[in-house]
């Protein structure tokens, strides 16, 4: 309780204002603020959040991106690795013919038309306007057929009790989750996810996060460049993440 | 007709348990004593959000999930920063524990909360205050 004497003798609005233009102020410096909205401005359809893996720069063995993710977003293992949540995977394909090997991370593919939106008998997984597919674990019953929709697998169930969620990333026992594009950075025009700037640190530079609808974005820049492709392409999602090297 | 034997049962029933109750020296359970904010005024008149705090926050919730609007005004992570408290070793302790902000209304209330099976009952760091004066 002694905490409480020593803070200074603001009225709430006052405090929330400062706090507000005080989280603002280094946000300019530090993040591009090309996605930064205010606050009170809803996501809009101008923008398409999009990712570019490639594949080429993604070492053997690295986790950078899975640990980062989880980290960011609370994500504990217990020790069971079939019903533990994972919202991003750290994939190897091999060719058997030639043995050629490729790392890949793998997440929720953000699509245009996402079949865990299709199926969902509640509402629950939606499609933001900016392209972000998120499930509303205030609506979701757990019944899972997301899960069974999702091509890429992206998605996981909380199977037991959890305890120390983190304030910006709600989670608990009886729903599906899965990668929200670090959705509470883009909010606040951080248009770094946790593993993009985990794969930045680690000097592998294997994943762009930006807007797709931008012709000025890095990523899309990238994209008309390099020759990318969408996983499962044959299925006409429209995925937001991209693979090169695949 | 067929169905006073029933009625005057029932009657008989509830005059006990109020008497037996009255003879148990039952009095009204005292008002909670909740622990005081950070701030001194809340966000709304008192007599508005004891009544809405649920519909202000069920509402913001919609808004911020599903149209990415994070104003801080009636946003569950704000009411607890501002209303979580410490304990005598300076840890904070979540706001659904026994005698803490939400908890002791809504025991006095009798109305049960789910927020916390999922939400972050304490704040994460320190208290905004604090950080914007280190800044």
């Amino acid at each position: 309780m002694s905490e409480r004497s020593e803070q200074p003798n603001l009225p709430r609005r006052t405090f929330l204002g400062i706090a507000a233009s005080a989280a603002v102020a280094p946000g300019l410096m530090l993040f591009n603020i090309a996605g930064a909205k205010p606050d009170s401005q809803a996501v809009s359809s101008k923008n398409r959040w999009g990712m570019l893996v490639d594949t080429t720069k993604c070492a053997d063995g690295c986790r950078a991106c899975v640990e980062a993710c989880h980290t960011e977003n609370g994500i504990s293992s217990r020790g069971r690795p079939t019903t533990d949540p994972q919202w991003i995977r750290a994939v190897t394909l091999r060719d058997r013919e030639t043995g050629r090997e490729t790392h890949l991370p793998l997440m929720c593919q953000h699509c245009e038309h996402p079949p865990c939106v299709d199926v969902c008998p509640t509402g629950a997984s939606f499609r933001r306007a900016d392209g972000i597919v998120l499930v509303d674990r205030h609506i979701c019953i757990g019944c899972r057929y997301c899960m069974m929709a999702c091509p890429y697998k992206a998605r996981s169930f909380v199977h037991e009790s959890l305890h120390d969620q983190l304030p910006h990333n709600p989670r608990g026992k009886g729903c599906v989750e899965s990668c929200t594009f670090c959705v509470h950075r883009v909010d606040e025009g951080n248009l770094t996810p946790a593993c993009v700037e985990a794969c930045e640190k680690d000097g592998h530079r294997a994943l762009v996060f930006g807007d797709l609808k931008d012709p000025n974005s890095e990523l899309y820049k990238l994209l008309t460049e390099i020759d990318s492709r969408q996983l499962r392409q044959d299925l006409g999602l429209n995925t937001g993440v991209r693979y090169r090297g695949v | 007709m067929i169905h006073l034997p029933h009625l005057l049962r029932l009657g008989l029933l509830l005059a006990a348990g109020w008497l037996a109750a009255l003879g148990a020296g039952c009095s009204a359970p005292a008002a909670p004593q909740l622990p005081k904010g950070l701030g001194d005024e809340c966000v709304e008149p008192l007599d508005v959000i004891r009544r809405a705090h649920m519909h202000l926050l069920s509402d913001q919730r919609d808004k911020t999930m599903h149209e990415g609007i994070r104003t801080q005004e009636h946003s569950l992570k704000s009411c607890i920063e501002c209303h979580a408290s410490k304990d005598a070793e300076g840890h904070w302790v979540p706001v659904d524990a026994p005698g803490q902000f939400c908890e002791s209304c809504h025991s006095y209330t009798a109305v049960s909360m789910d927020c916390f099976q999922c939400h972050a009952a304490k704040p994460e760091k320190q208290p905004l205050l604090m950080r914007v004066e280190k800044r």
